[in-house]
């Protein structure tokens, strides 16, 4: 539906975007995720027509959108300071994009309280922007760029500004909304956690390029390079080389378990992921594992999250435990996962 | 013990007005003895008789009221409403434009371009008053550059068209400076919204950009109306003697014709205008 062809964008020195292809698909709930300053908005924004592409092609159904001005694209972007227009009420603001289209008043006016009615403020539709809490500011936002029908829907940080109770309400409504509509979504967000709850796929930014782009649980596990593993969850690396088993060779710690997602030639620089609540903290007597020290407990309510000092390792190793942990700090200990769940990649050059 | 712990909450709001009192006074002193004081006398003045060689006389009269309807009096002021309300709204047509480009320049032009909007006032108001006259005149600058074309000469000074460029010229800044503090406050992703939604350039700025900025739009008016309502400098300097403004005839009352109470009157009434007009504007701020 929306393709992204080889689309580059350099600001002076800085390359935003570097030859970004990309395709999304019609219903799709589709996620850029990467840190701040890693092109994703900026990607946005060509999209929406407020930036230029130095060089690539975006189409949209076959359609070339980039020769249109931003006010004709069949597109709706949800900024990420909302931009409600201050002066105008809650319906006011719903009604602007309806207006521009020349609609009968009456059609505007049954379209307007409707989606009032599904984002849940009908009964603040007199108000002015400014009366409104964050969470109802953002419902505005999100009916002013849906009553458009738009084919497709951009959302830059969508959840940002909310805090974190609001947040999980508003991600569930978001995907109940996504649902009734039928509208692609295009989602922008520097929070893994966000892009994973909600999108179907996510694309992986990092420095103006896509490092993967897949479905949140083959992400999560399955990573394809370094910079996916270390930046979506919490992961712990060891760096070796890979030894055509099913295992890494490292330097201080011989072989380590795990399973290549590719074939990788034996000596090759190689890393090691293994999740946290994938490792199983051992008594400092058995006979497997990498011997270590408890440096602190943290409990989280329904996990505990427990850091383990490995003489050799450069970071502590993260242990993830169900409910509260039985080891304290200071504790002798040995960290051990299966082959199974640690998962071995070529190391960056 | 107990108890004279407790009386000292009770004796902080009164230390709290006192030390208000001392901040305050040098300014309510110098509002009071400089302009209440003053404004007390001036209007006083309206209600009594002239003397016979200038000065007044105390003695009860509604005279000076009854002359200011004459319509010789009410059509300098009408005169000098229409000159300050044309003056004001050319200088919103050309300051708007001129506040929204350099609102849109990158940060170095923007503060390049606000010095040179204000550079004229570091130099004397009446020789940057004064330098009109001389180019205006009849051999002056414009008319023999026009004569090097075939044209003219025209009379280009001393009617109400050179009086509204005089004010124009000076108080256009006045406009510029509060539009331009209004359009760059806006949020820019303000006018991306619009577009987004599928407004043209014209009915973002009309719908969104505009009502946004009247509150600077009533500002830079009043700050252009006001000293172009009741100046006397530039209508006695570019209008020659035969526009006079309010300003001239307050002005003319003082000290030529020495007669204070309808000076008085006369500035009464230049004042209550303007109070009217501070008021609609309040009003018109607050709904904006």
């Amino acid at each position: 539906m929306l393709k992204i062809d080889g689309i580059s964008r350099r600001f002076g020195d800085v390359t935003a975007l570097d030859d970004v292809s990309l395709e999304i698909g019609q219903g799709e709930f589709f996620a850029l995720l990467g840190p701040s300053g890693c092109g994703k908005t900026t990607l946005l924004r060509i999209i929406a027509g407020f930036e230029t592409p130095d060089a690539g092609k975006v189409t949209l159904d076959g359609e070339d959108l980039l020769s249109r001005p931003p006010n004709r694209r069949p597109i709706s972007l949800m900024f990420q300071s909302y931009a409600l227009f201050p002066h105008m009420t809650v319906a006011k603001n719903v009604a602007y994009g309806l207006e521009r289209e020349k609609l009968p008043r009456q059609e505007i006016k049954q379209r307007v309280g409707e989606v009032l009615e599904t984002v849940g403020l009908s009964a603040h539709a007199a108000r002015r922007p400014a009366q409104l809490s964050g969470g109802q500011r953002q419902r505005v936002a999100l009916a002013r760029s849906i009553v458009k029908r738009p084919r497709l829907l951009l959302l830059d940080e969508p959840l940002s500004a909310l805090d974190k109770k609001v947040r999980a309400d508003m991600q569930l409504e978001l995907k109940r909304l996504q649902h009734e509509v039928g509208i692609t979504f295009v989602v922008v967000t520097h929070d893994q956690e966000e892009a994973m709850s909600l999108a179907d796929r996510i694309a992986v930014f990092d420095r103006g390029t896509v490092r993967q782009v897949d479905e949140p649980i083959s992400l999560y596990e399955r990573p394809r390079s370094p910079f996916v593993a270390d930046f979506v969850g919490a992961n712990n690396l060891f760096s070796g080389e890979a030894s055509g088993l099913d295992g890494i060779k490292s330097e201080k710690f011989g072989m380590l378990a795990g399973t290549p997602l590719e074939e990788l030639e034996a000596g090759t620089g190689a890393l090691l992921a293994v999740r946290p609540e994938k490792i199983e903290l051992a008594d400092a007597s058995a006979t497997r594992g990498l011997a270590g020290e408890v440096l602190d407990v943290s409990f989280y309510g329904g996990v505990s999250h427990i850091s383990v000092d490995v003489p050799g390792h450069p970071k502590p190793v993260l242990v993830a435990v169900q409910g509260a942990a039985s080891v304290r700090p200071g504790a002798k200990v040995k960290v051990r996962w299966n082959a199974e769940d640690a998962v071995i990649m070529a190391a960056d050059q | 013990m107990k108890s004279e712990v407790k009386t000292q909450p009770v004796s902080r709001p009164r230390g709290r007005w006192l030390g208000a009192f001392v901040f305050l006074s040098p300014g309510l002193a110098y509002l009071v003895v400089l302009m209440l004081v003053p404004l007390a006398l001036v209007f006083s003045y309206t209600v009594f008789q002239r003397g016979r060689f200038g000065g007044v006389v105390y003695e009860f009269t509604t005279e000076n009221f009854e002359r200011l309807f004459d319509p010789l009096y009410l059509s300098v002021l009408l005169d000098s409403l229409k000159i300050a309300a044309i003056t004001t709204l050319v200088a919103l047509l050309i300051g708007y434009p001129t506040a929204y480009l350099i609102a849109q320049l990158p940060k170095k032009w923007k503060t390049l371009a606000l010095v040179a909007i204000v550079l004229p006032f570091w130099t004397n108001f009446i020789i940057r008053v004064y330098a009109w006259t001389i180019l205006l005149s009849g051999p002056g600058l414009v008319n023999s550059a026009l004569a090097k074309v075939g044209l003219g000469p025209y009379e280009l000074l001393y009617n109400q068209g050179t009086i509204v460029a005089g004010l124009l010229y000076s108080y256009l800044p006045l406009m510029v400076l509060p539009l331009y503090a209004a359009i760059e406050k806006l949020d820019p992703q303000l006018r991306e919204a619009s577009a987004n939604l599928g407004a043209s350039g014209f009915t973002t700025f009309r719908k969104v950009t505009l009502p946004l900025t009247v509150p600077g739009v009533l500002t830079g008016s009043l700050f252009v109306f006001v000293p172009s309502f009741g100046n006397f400098v530039i209508p006695e300097m570019l209008g020659g003697n035969k526009s006079i403004m309010v300003g001239n005839l307050i002005r003319n009352q003082f000290l030529s014709a020495r007669d204070w109470p309808f000076g008085a009157t006369l500035s009464l009434a230049l004042i209550a205008v303007l109070v009217v007009l501070l008021i609609v504007q309040a009003w018109a701020a607050r709904r904006a």
